[in-house]
């Protein structure tokens, strides 16, 4: 029988599940997904949780139960600590095997390798090596297991750029194309605005209602540094500069009707970026910002009122 | 050139010795009140932390009472107090303040650099005369860590309610006397005298807390509720985990001479958290297993709302409180902290280590 490692439909699962799915398919394991999130799994995120924990984290640990109850033999928690140069992730990534292991009980073992690109690259190469070593213990394994994530995520990546969303690549579900639409850029945290639950579906509300929607991931890296050169000192979070750069490319850009901002309550990074991008627009008074707050208590009817209102409100500036 | 900076428990005293002995014009924010945390939180990040909205309400109250040059440190990460600065400098200018911002960012192997940027605020010193400001404000804060720590003793045993503060209040004037390293040694002195000869009951057996968490949080007495001075007034002795001089020294010192630091609390975390959080997340969870290793009757546990690195100490303590049997009590606090239901909690848990300490 295969050995089953199970990975959490939260979090960085958005941003890196092909190259971890390739990884241990290649090491001959078999990857079990936790289920989409329902009011059942983000319930036990929050019982299990300290309360002042984020949302995202909350989601992450409930995901964490609904794979312990599935059975798994291993869960992949890895420690992304860094993942480029002089950057870093949010300090909740850097003790988030142990926020785990601390706040659900009766977890299978954690795999948590660290990833440490910033600081200890030969570390980080090494690490993965020896977890590789625990399913295949040839070393040309490891090695093509390595090489077919990286793969996997480039391929991904690809298809990020050509205007799909995480969602609609990892579900596989293409959206149709929509002729003269408005477009609308929404930022926010990938493990925010794509699962459809915490998000209300916001993005599938958006494009029902008309409108293309463009998002962080369909950037290449050289327009997001480009945006973020704008800044006097760059951010030293990995995904507030995805953010930021992003927020301030399309700043100069011509196009985008209007940008929504989504940030999770209690963010430490959106505090910060969101309130800087939501000063740079209202500076230049070219594009409308609307900022939406995410919580367990998000209730549905408001959301759909003030995404109704603002693109009603970017139609009547297009007709003018 | 009219220099301010942000309040920090008794670093005004320290940063004031700094920039007169250099020669500057320096403005001290009005002592931190309910005003300066009202402008501070209508003007910063709806959930930001504390700590940046104390800090923009110093900034602007300083503004308006005439000062030109924001002095505030930097940082690379992870914590958001690296970003603090930009974040800030933004708010105030949309306010519509004219200044220059000077951030001090940690030297990362340079030491060379700060020394540059502290010689950029003023132009016309020699090196040498930096250099002398530099020594005897590194004297100012260890000499002020030193009184406070003392006072923390004392206090638990003093016979008049009231008489080491008034004490301590004293010993800190005198320190902002002192101008060269010398004097620093011989104010610090006369401190200490100053609140040795408070009164006090020697033979009370007193109930020992050690406090931990956010840096900011544990060092400004408004922030924290003037948690430090109700306990002592309850007649608890209290031990403060980090001082100003230790930061000082471990993000200046040995961090620039890539010389390790704090590796003792660094091992006590080990088996509960092996790695760097940003902030205080890995001390709190190191400082606590220490006081319960030294017998300690609790720990407080104090962070800002919202603070990331401390939520994931928060996740780790009750294990560690439950496995070595020592309570821990945490407490996050913000601009909606009220001070009668602070006091409450307070004493539910003094109450609770005196009956655990009755029957041991």
């Amino acid at each position: 029988m295969k050995i089953t490692v199970g990975i959490p439909r939260a979090l960085l699962y958005y941003h890196y599940y092909p190259a971890w799915e390739a990884f241990f398919r290649i090491l001959g394991a078999e990857v079990v997904l936790s289920d989409e999130t329902t009011k059942f799994i983000l319930d036990t995120g929050v019982h299990a949780a300290v309360d002042e924990a984020c949302l995202p984290v909350k989601l992450y640990l409930g995901h964490l139960a609904n794979l312990r109850d599935k059975g798994v033999d291993f869960i992949f928690a890895p420690r992304v600590v860094s993942v480029e140069e002089k950057k870093y992730l949010c300090p909740k990534f850097l003790g988030l095997p142990e926020m785990a292991q601390f706040s659900v009980p009766d977890l299978p073992e954690l795999l948590s390798v660290e990833i440490n690109i910033h600081q200890q690259y030969k570390e980080t190469i090494s690490g993965l090596y020896k977890l590789a070593a625990r399913f295949d213990r040839r070393p040309w394994k490891a090695r093509q297991a390595l090489q077919a994530a990286e793969k996997a995520q480039r391929y991904y990546e690809k298809k990020l750029q050509e205007g799909l969303t995480p969602f609609d690549v990892l579900s596989g579900r293409e959206p149709e194309k929509i002729q003269g639409a408005l477009k609308v850029a929404v930022l926010g945290h990938s493990y925010n605005i794509y699962d459809p639950f915490i998000s209300l579906g916001i993005i599938e509300k958006l494009r029902a209602a008309g409108v293309e929607v463009i998002t962080a991931e369909m950037l290449s890296t050289g327009e997001i540094s480009d945006g973020a050169d704008m800044l006097e000192k760059d951010i030293f979070w990995t995904f507030g500069h995805l953010l930021m750069g992003a927020g301030l490319h399309f700043l100069q850009q011509q196009g985008i009707m209007g940008v929504v901002l989504v940030a999770a309550f209690g963010c430490g990074p959106d505090s910060l970026t969101c309130e800087l991008i939501e000063r740079y627009y209202k500076r230049r008074r070219t594009i409308p910002v609307l900022l939406v707050t995410l919580d367990e208590h998000t209730g549905e009817a408001g959301l759909v009122t003030r995404l109704e209102a603002f693109i009603d409100m970017l139609r009547w500036r297009k007709a003018i | 050139m009219k220099v301010t900076f942000p309040h920090l428990g008794s670093l005004s005293i320290a940063l004031t010795g700094l920039f007169t002995d250099l020669g500057l014009e320096v403005i001290v924010p009005p002592p931190i009140t309910k005003k300066a945390v009202n402008l501070g939180v209508l003007n910063a990040p709806e959930f930001a932390c504390f700590p940046l909205k104390i800090s923009l309400g110093n900034f602007i109250e300083a503004l308006e009472a005439g000062a030109d040059t924001l002095v505030m440190i930097g940082g690379t990460g992870p914590c958001r107090l690296g970003y603090y600065a930009q974040v800030q400098k933004e708010i105030l200018r949309d306010l519509g303040y004219d200044f220059k911002m000077i951030i001090l960012e940690p030297p990362q192997g340079q030491s060379r650099k700060l020394f540059n940027e502290i010689k950029t605020l003023c132009s016309n010193c020699s090196s040498l005369k930096v250099l002398q400001a530099i020594h005897t404000v590194w004297r100012k804060v260890k000499a002020l860590d030193k009184l406070h720590a003392r006072s923390l003793q004392i206090r638990a045993r003093e016979l008049e309610c009231g008489e080491t503060t008034a004490a301590y209040q004293q010993s800190l004037a005198l320190i902002s006397e002192a101008h060269t390293p010398q004097a620093v040694t011989v104010q610090l002195k006369k401190g200490m005298r100053l609140l040795n000869a408070v009164s006090r009951d020697q033979r009370k057996k007193v109930l020992r807390i050690g406090l931990v968490g956010e840096i900011y949080m544990l060092l400004e007495p408004y922030a924290n509720l003037q948690l430090e001075k109700t306990l002592g007034e309850m007649g608890v002795e209290v031990e403060r985990s980090a001082y100003l001089s230790d930061w000082i020294k471990e993000h200046l010192i040995l961090n620039t001479l890539h010389l390790p630091s704090g590796v003792k609390t660094k091992m006590a975390a080990a088996s509960y958290l092996n790695h760097f959080v940003g902030g205080h997340g890995r001390e709190s969870v190191g400082d606590t297993v220490r006081y319960a290793r030294r017998g300690y009757d609790g720990v407080i546990h104090i962070l800002p709302f919202t603070c990331t690195p401390e939520i994931v100490a928060k996740s780790i303590l009750p294990t560690v409180s439950r496995e070595y049997g020592i309570p821990v009590l945490s407490i996050s606090l913000d601009e909606q902290s009220g001070e009668a239901g602070f006091r409450t909690r307070l004493e539910a848990f003094i109450d609770l280590l005196a009956g655990v300490a009755l029957t041991n």
